[in-house]
């Protein structure tokens, strides 16, 4: 069986110049949870996910996904593990030139295995499951709203049949309606397919509903991890300021209501 | 740390069985999951449809470790678009099959068209219209914005001016002066062989100087800056326009024509006939080289043989060609960035386009000059 630790980060220093962003980071995610990144803006959770992707590489420490080390391995062992994981960008990142069916097609046709038959098949289902119907399929990124941008843009995260999803800010620029759907689409696929989650977010009600976990970044390293109710009872002064705010009482309390119900 | 923990063999497996009632079964097992069946996938494909043919066939999936949407896609077609009539599968997998419906159709791909290629023509036609439309509108609009802004001139954009001068004048020098500098020293050196047949080496001034000041050095800076500075100034335009900057600008009541287009069309202006002062005189520098290496003919008498060989009409319609070059490249440029659309495509064809266009302008405005102005310079 696999290893359960399926992203390890080891004493991770960031720095850019003299500003010191992350100060020796660790951290240790577990196959099928999903944690969630919270912080204060600038304090380098998107950063600390493009480390995960291998985006960026850390001054300092070690990012291992897969049990596969960023920094030390084989440009051919990162690229095997490369199709293992989806990501969802903030802004989308959907191939412009392209048109919706081909942004989702593409990773699949990169293949080289796959026959366009059951490509399209494939395709046309994943656009199904994030709610957009078939007749958009041929329209082109600049045409669509911001919310399917999203939605379409998680199709194509999700082509190749990710293990692990990185997904940046998911809820953002998506209304109330399309927000709580979305929250109940990756619930589904994380029990259907074993995903393992790792999210950045703001808004306090996605975060409420999906998290297992929570690591919560401040003052250039990780100030907390554990589940919310640990984290919610801890008493350190961001974590107090962002769940014991107005905001925060709200979507907890209503947390606690539909638990009671 | 062993790799192959890490990344074990996946194996999707597919058994033909013959089940005790003696109807055809089919036994599937290991993980069928997209990057287990990705390497042999087409000849499972195969095996599945085999399978799948005879609908009676008992499917027993209890085998099967993990399974996701492309691996149960894979399934629904081999059973044609439908769940298997006898099918054994793990609880936990049920969920996935659930999601599949009949396939659905793709919008139709257009159907071939006869009139096609007059079709195109006409949008071609069309486009350019457009395009003529457009370039009148925004020459029109910076008109009557600069006319505007001419009341209160302390409301000019002196600084974006200077920068543009700047960044299209005085950092465009040293590749000018390479180019203009090696296209004096081949003219001179190809002229000077043809005329020394002829015992004509003295002539060499005259077709330098006019050559030089009257039409290359114009032209040449000219294709440089719009290679260079148009480019730029498109791309830069169409960015913001793809970022949504000058709908900020508009909001704020700042007119873009003013503080974006007027600042690149009068830094060209200016900076243009300086630049091409500057070509002239290092093409005439690498010309005067050349002609001393070729021919032996001294600096001092090609200096001073120079104002009487070439007559000072040729300067002065070579510095006003420039500025005329500089208004049209900067205002391409500007029609050209802003019609660019938010995506990578677009913004790639309208530099192109930028520049091609630019380009060409430059040369047919050089015609008409040299028609229109043929009777003034020459002796």
């Amino acid at each position: 069986m696999e290893k359960r630790c399926l992203i390890e980060v080891n004493g991770l220093w960031t720095q850019f110049g003299e500003h010191i962003v992350h100060r020796d980071v660790n951290l240790a995610i577990d196959r099928g949870e999903v944690l969630s990144l919270v912080g204060g803006s600038g304090s380098g959770k998107t950063t600390l996910l493009r480390q995960m992707m291998g985006l960026e590489i850390p001054s300092q420490g070690e990012v291992k996904v897969f049990g596969v080390s960023l920094q030390h391995s084989a440009p051919d062992e990162i690229q095997r593990i490369r199709n293992r994981w989806g990501v969802l960008f903030q802004q989308g990142a959907l191939f412009s030139a392209l048109s919706v069916y081909d942004n989702v097609a593409l990773p699949l046709r990169e293949l080289r295995t796959v026959d366009e038959d059951l490509i399209r098949d494939l395709v046309l289902f994943k656009l199904g499951m994030v709610g957009i119907e078939a007749e958009h399929a041929t329209k082109m990124p600049a045409d669509l709203s911001g919310g399917m941008v999203k939605r379409v843009a998680l199709a194509r995260a999700l082509a190749l049949e990710p293990e692990l999803l990185f997904l940046d800010e998911p809820t953002a620029g998506l209304d109330p309606d399309r927000s709580e759907s979305f929250v109940r689409l990756i619930e589904d696929l994380q029990h259907e397919l074993e995903l393992t989650v790792v999210m950045v977010t703001h808004d306090l009600d996605t975060l409420i509903a999906l998290s297992n976990r929570v690591a919560v970044l401040c003052d250039q390293r990780i100030v907390a991890v554990g589940t919310l109710r640990e984290i919610v009872t801890n008493s350190h002064r961001f974590i107090s300021n962002f769940f014991q705010g107005e905001r925060g009482k709200r979507a907890l309390m209503a947390v606690a209501e539909a638990l009671v119900k | 740390m062993p790799q192959s923990s890490v990344l074990p063999r996946l194996e999707a497996q597919l058994r033909s069985t013959s089940r005790p009632d003696g109807a055809a079964g089919v036994e599937l097992s290991g993980p069928w999951i997209l990057r287990a069946l990705e390497p042999e996938l087409a000849n499972l494909a195969a095996q599945l449809g085999e399978f799948g043919r005879d609908f009676n066939r008992h499917w027993d999936l209890s085998g099967v470790t993990r399974i996701d949407h492309a691996g149960a896609m894979l399934l629904w077609r081999a059973w044609g678009g439908r769940r298997a009539r006898n099918l054994t599968l793990r609880p936990e997998h049920e969920a996935l099959f659930a999601g599949f419906g009949a396939p659905r159709p793709l919008a139709p791909p257009p159907g071939r068209d006869g009139l096609a290629p007059l079709r195109m023509l006409g949008a071609q036609v069309l486009t350019f219209a457009e395009h003529a439309r457009h370039f009148v509108q925004l020459v029109g609009r910076l008109v009557i914005d600069t006319g505007r802004l001419l009341r209160h001139p302390r409301n000019l954009p002196w600084v974006e001016i200077s920068a543009s001068i700047y960044r299209t004048g005085a950092q465009a020098l040293g590749i000018t002066a390479l180019v203009g500098f090696l296209v004096g020293v081949v003219l001179s050196y190809l002229s000077s062989q043809q005329l020394k047949t002829f015992g004509a080496d003295i002539f060499i001034i005259n077709l330098l100087g006019v050559s030089v000041i009257r039409e290359l050095g114009p032209v040449l800076a000219a294709i440089l800056v719009a290679g260079r500075s148009g480019s730029a100034m498109t791309a830069q335009l169409g960015v913001m326009c793809v970022t949504e900057e000058l709908d900020a600008m508009t909001v704020m009541g700042i007119p873009h024509t003013v503080r974006l287009m007027l600042p690149k069309v009068l830094g060209l202006a200016i900076s243009m006939p300086l630049l091409v002062a500057w070509t002239d005189s290092i093409a005439l520098i690498g010309g005067m080289v050349a002609a001393k290496w070729e021919l032996g003919l001294s600096y001092n008498l090609f200096l001073t043989r120079l104002p009487d060989a070439v007559p000072i009409a040729n300067l002065w319609l070579g510095l006003g060609k420039s500025v005329v070059f500089g208004i049209l490249i900067a205002l391409i440029a500007c029609h050209f960035g802003l019609r660019i659309e938010p995506n990578t495509e677009s913004l790639g064809a309208g530099t192109t386009s930028s520049v091609v266009t630019a380009i060409t302008m430059v040369i047919v405005v050089d015609a008409a000059f040299a028609v229109m102005f043929r009777n003034v310079g020459s002796f």
